[in-house]
């Protein structure tokens, strides 16, 4: 813009640079008011979103909510050609791979944010560790489970027959080791921002007082960011329940109940990425909506309650 | 009784130690398992005729993933369009309205977005795009790119806008109030100098984003469905490479296993590399105050 006018020749500068700037003064304000509009608008279109997927999930699983109302949770029988649809199989699913990976995880994310957290806070052995873990994060599910299907399946296999069970390879445990391993990183990271929300004037009066570094771990940090790792735990289950690629490669694929863990089972997640595409009359695909609506409440639930402990815990911090 | 003698309590501390520091680096072996499988395997698919050509029907040997990774890159492409102009627009505003009702709902959203499972938004993108443009097309658009975009998009949006908002935040106040008081008109302020001040933190979202959705095959199922032959129309089926993955690895047959492992190499390398390179942009590009 300076350089036209400036390019314009030396006659009339003045008259030339005084209408502009009026013009570009209202343009200004114009301008501001459209910034603020939009930002509002981004912002409300957030909200629109999240409303607009809750809605909708909603709105088309109504046919199934008529129809089978309360009876669609307890309900043990999902079987399409008959259009019966429970869902109990798929809950019960669900929650054993949920927290059997929870558990397999447990020890391993334990370690790492106590080595991140409190031993190793800088230096090569951290950053190596931190690099590694997320990098395991960022391994795409559908890679974990091809790789489990190759790796963990056969040794599963071995362990089964050993046991006398019916070697599947493939089931709700080998969909658990594989989960186990995926929330590894993020409950791992959760741990560590907790462990280092530990003010260093307690854990430096326990030292004073002549505590080991285990005793000041098991004494003063970990009881202080307790209710910060139970969050870490919740919000790595939340993550758990919506994994959904691995678990349907490994899984087996069964709608229903499984007996044991070596047994093949079906969880929520997977059974919609499964049938979905299958589904071809109104009734079947509102029952696989209201599924979707069901992992969806649960995560929610899930996830809000572990946000809120560790933020009202980073508050108190 | 209790041992309290110092010997025990040192062996104790010690013990504990080397359990912990164990413990962590055998929880990073998987890594390098899935890493060793992929590269062993991967490796003896992949020459030039693996990227150009595409796939080909069940049965004949040979093919490639051209299809997939032109999808892919298609499927990122729409993602992108949309989610980082939207996402940073969020951003911003959630970095301006601090304290405001609305944006605290906002911020709730965001985060209840992201608590969304991927299987879930699939659902969605099927129950806004594809089966709306069907049944107003009478059947002739179902399945879309576009689609599959969409919902990438929904799934990037968190992401972007959090990094916006946490690296804005960081920058100092004087740095705004010094060029309002020169007379910058605010919105200049925030997108010339608020903004370009937080880049790296922006761009290290944006390629985390990227790298996430680059892998993820559940939103997609019914979205983008995969497609065996070529195709660059977004209003059609598309293919992407963790769709073309999953559909191989769990098929019966060896040479398309060998494909898959070969896809796999190619998908992880690519995202294993956004992932340190967005790191390294944190590292380089911080602007420092």
């Amino acid at each position: 813009m300076e350089n036209q006018y400036l390019n314009s020749g030396d006659k009339n500068i003045g008259v030339e640079k005084s209408t502009p700037n009026i013009l570009h003064k209202k343009n200004w304000k114009l301008k501001e008011k459209i910034f603020k509009i939009v930002l509002l608008f981004a912002g409300v279109t957030i909200l629109l979103i999240i409303g607009g997927i809750i809605l909708s999930l909603l709105f088309s699983s109504i046919p199934s909510l008529k129809k089978f109302g309360f009876s669609f949770i307890i309900g043990n029988e999902w079987d399409p050609v008959n259009e019966k649809y429970g869902a109990l199989p798929f809950l019960i699913g669900t929650a054993m791979t949920g927290f059997l990976a929870l558990l397999i995880s447990l020890p391993f994310s334990f370690s790492i944010s106590i080595l991140l957290g409190e031993y190793f806070k800088k230096g090569l052995l951290s950053s190596f560790i931190k690099t590694m873990t997320e990098l395991l994060a960022g391994i795409p599910s559908v890679i974990y489970g091809f790789w489990g299907l190759f790796f963990v399946v056969p040794i599963i296999r071995n362990v089964e027959m050993i046991f006398g069970a019916i070697p599947y390879g493939v089931g709700i445990l080998t969909a658990s080791i594989v989960l186990g391993i995926m929330i590894i990183p993020y409950s791992a990271s959760i741990g560590r921002e907790v462990l280092e929300l530990v003010p260093n004037d307690l854990k430096e009066a326990a030292y004073s007082l002549g505590a080991t570094r285990y005793e000041v771990i098991k004494t003063v940090s970990i009881p202080y960011s307790i209710s910060g790792i139970i969050a870490g735990i919740i919000l790595s289950l939340g993550r758990a329940l919506g994994e959904t690629m691995a678990v349907t490669m490994l899984i087996g694929n069964m709608n229903s109940i499984p007996e044991n863990i070596f047994a093949p089972g079906q969880t929520i997640a997977s059974i919609i990425a499964n049938q979905f595409n299958e589904a071809n009359n109104e009734l079947h695909i509102s029952a696989m909506i209201e599924l979707g609506l069901l992992l969806l409440v649960m995560s929610a639930i899930i996830n809000f309650l572990g946000k809120y402990i560790i933020k009202k815990l980073s508050v108190e911090g | 009784m209790k041992d309290f003698s110092i010997k025990w309590r040192i062996i104790k501390n010690n013990i504990f130690k080397i359990s912990i520091i164990g413990i962590s680096l055998i929880s990073i072996i998987p890594l390098f398992l899935i890493l060793f499988f992929i590269f062993q395997k991967g490796i003896a698919s992949i020459n030039l005729n693996f990227f150009i050509a595409g796939t080909k029907p069940t049965g004949e040997i040979g093919g490639g993933i051209a299809n997939a990774l032109i999808g892919t890159v298609i499927l990122v492409l729409i993602a992108f369009a949309i989610a980082v102009p939207f996402g940073v627009i969020t951003g911003i505003y959630l970095s301006d309205n601090k304290k405001s009702k609305l944006a605290s709902w906002v911020r709730w959203a965001v985060e209840l977005i992201q608590g969304v499972p991927s299987i879930v938004l699939g659902l969605i993108g099927y129950a806004w795009l594809v089966l709306p443009l069907s049944k107003l097309t009478g059947g002739k658009i179902s399945f879309s790119a576009l689609a599959g975009g969409l919902t990438l998009s929904i799934m990037m949006l968190p992401s972007i806008i959090k990094s916006t908002e946490e690296t804005l935040k960081l920058i100092p106040h004087s740095l705004k109030e010094s060029a309002l008081a020169l007379g910058v008109p605010y919105y200049k302020t925030m997108l010339f100098v608020i903004l370009p001040a937080g880049l790296s933190g922006i761009i290290t979202g944006i390629l985390l984003g990227v790298a996430r959705i680059a892998g993820e095959t559940a939103p997609l199922l019914f979205t983008a469905f995969g497609n065996y032959y070529m195709n660059v129309n977004i209003l059609k089926p598309i293919d992407s490479m963790p769709l073309l993955i999953f559909n191989y690895a769990t098929s019966p047959y060896e040479d398309l296993h060998n494909i898959a492992w070969g896809a796999s190499f190619v998908l992880v390398s690519f995202v294993l590399l956004l992932n340190i390179f967005a790191r390294l942009v944190v590292k380089r590009w911080k602007v420092q105050f």
